[in-house]
């Protein structure tokens, strides 16, 4: 297969950057689309330019990090994947291919296509914890769980922390992200000692780190590649209103 | 009260807020549009004109009135403040965006489609709230202002007909995404009723802005 590639060139964070075409022949269609741009960086790297930045890690669709919104969509046009889990028969042959980093102010570029999503973590740490007894290792089940309660729970738990939400939104809202986060924990009992406070201290941070406002256009869960549902984002709603009416201070 | 305006200034307070001043003027459109339809009886707008004059002298409506034009302001108001801070999270935009793969025209344009309900409003409001209120109307045979006949005379322009109309499509796909999206915002997502709620939604989107597009276009064919 043959493509033109028209990806965001950006040498740092201060660099205004620019798109760069490149032709790229010879791509078989079984490859995964973070393999051919590894085809282009050999023929760069081949030529003494400077290969395309991205980032990847476990390149089987759990890590998160391999973020490129492809062709106006984050990780492409297969639903239900990361660019890593994407192969490049979901393209047609000949096709101009645009590659853009995701683009929000709270996930500053570092380099061409890698962004720095440590505005997640900061999520994370203000509030995405439980508090835990010390002592011995708790028997598993001690604690009953209804069945839809520990499903709905895991289906939250499964967000990578991928930011394909936050770029797909077109307000670069991070509301599914965190919703996924409040909700994974305010559902079981582990939850519950914090949970009013992570609620109100997540959102808090979420607003400080710059992302926009939901519309509940729904682009976010229908860009997940873990499905995230938009019912985390009514059940942190009513986390956050309820802990900001009926907590102390 | 710190924390009330934390709460209504977070992004989710701004959303709860836009989604109660929305709500709110769901329910006004239908009180609004019950009124409108007396428009239509053939009395040559005695029972409008008593009803207009109720509207703007009794005083538990005077009230709600005010209500009213707070709600739209604050609605309008929280739409642009919402508006900028959306702009300001992503400073640079795609050079691709293929938003209809993941989302309704409906939602992605809900700026758009106000500013279109707010170009009707300040025509509408300059044209028979304005009249009504500070304008020189004649009496109509009962003793009320006529504002019947400032209504019928708009109407038999075929473009302020045409106008009023566009105004309602525009206001039908704001409502058509903005109905559910007001129930999803103040956390109203459920399996048994959000199907419903998404439904009724529609219902109310197409049939709302259309019982009121045809007003205007049957006083413009009797005219
Ligand atoms: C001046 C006219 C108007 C403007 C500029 C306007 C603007 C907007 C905007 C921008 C939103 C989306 C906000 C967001 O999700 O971030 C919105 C939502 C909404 N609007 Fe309007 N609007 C107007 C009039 C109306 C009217 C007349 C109604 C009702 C009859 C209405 C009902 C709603 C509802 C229910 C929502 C959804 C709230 C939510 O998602 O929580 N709007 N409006
Ligand atoms: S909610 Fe989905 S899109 Fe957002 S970070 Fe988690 S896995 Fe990625
Ligand atoms: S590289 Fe880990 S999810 Fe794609």
């Amino acid at each position: 297969m043959k493509f033109k590639l028209k990806i965001w060139r950006q040498k740092n964070n201060q660099d205004k950057g620019a798109f760069k075409t490149y032709e790229l022949d010879g791509v078989s269609s079984d490859m995964s689309f973070l393999e051919m741009i590894d085809v282009l960086n050999e023929q760069l790297i081949d030529k003494d330019e400077d290969p395309v930045h991205f980032d990847h890690d476990c390149r089987e669709g759990i890590c998160g990090m391999c973020s490129m919104y492809i062709n106006g969509e984050p990780h492409g046009p297969l639903r239900g994947v990361t660019t890593c889990q994407l192969h490049m028969r979901s393209f047609q042959d000949g096709e101009t291919i645009t590659i853009e980093p995701w683009r929000a102010k709270a996930f500053p570029i570092v380099k061409d296509l890698a962004v720095d999503r440590s505005a997640f973590d900061r999520v994370i740490q203000a509030g995405g914890y439980v508090s835990v007894n010390t002592g011995g290792t708790p028997d598993a089940n001690e604690i009953p769980i209804p069945k839809s309660v520990a499903d709905e729970a895991f289906n939250a738990a499964t967000c990578i922390g991928c930011g394909a939400c936050v770029a797909a939104c077109k307000n670069a809202s991070a509301m599914l992200f965190v919703s996924a986060k409040v909700s994974q924990l305010s559902m079981l009992p582990q939850g519950q000692v914090e949970r009013s406070e992570r609620a109100e201290k997540m959102v808090a941070q979420m607003d400080e780190e710059g992302f926009g406002a939901c519309t509940n256009t729904g682009a976010c869960s229908a860009e997940c590649p873990k499905g995230i549902d938009l019912s985390n984002i009514a059940r942190m709603n009513r986390e956050y209103l309820g802990a900001k009416v009926g907590s102390q201070s | 009260m710190s924390w009330l305006s934390d709460t209504l200034t977070s992004t989710i307070g701004r959303k709860l807020v836009m989604s109660l001043t929305g709500l709110f003027l769901i329910i006004f459109l239908v009180v609004h549009l019950a009124g409108n339809f007396q428009l239509l009886a053939d009395d040559g707008g005695l029972a409008f004109n008593a009803y207009a004059k109720f509207m703007t002298s009794n005083p538990i409506i005077k009230f709600t009135s005010y209500g009213l034009y707070a709600f739209i302001l604050i609605h309008i108001i929280m739409s642009i403040a919402l508006a900028v801070k959306n702009k300001n999270a992503r400073p640079v935009g795609y050079d691709k965006v293929k938003g209809s793969a993941n989302s309704s025209f409906s939602s992605r344009n809900m700026g758009i489609l106000g500013f279109i309900i707010f170009v009707f409003l300040v025509i509408h409001l300059r044209n028979f709230w304005y009249e009504m209120h500070w304008g020189s109307i004649p009496m109509d045979e009962a003793g009320n202002k006529d504002l019947y006949a400032v209504v019928n005379a708009a109407f038999a322009e075929w473009w302020y007909v045409a106008i009023y109309v566009a105004c309602m499509v525009g206001l039908a796909f704001h409502l058509s995404h903005g109905f559910s999206s007001a129930f999803q915002t103040l956390g109203v997502n459920h399996s048994k009723y959000t199907p419903f709620i998404k439904k009724l939604g529609i219902v109310y989107a197409i049939l709302i802005p259309a019982a009121f597009a045809s007003i205007p276009v049957i006083m413009f064919f009797n005219s």
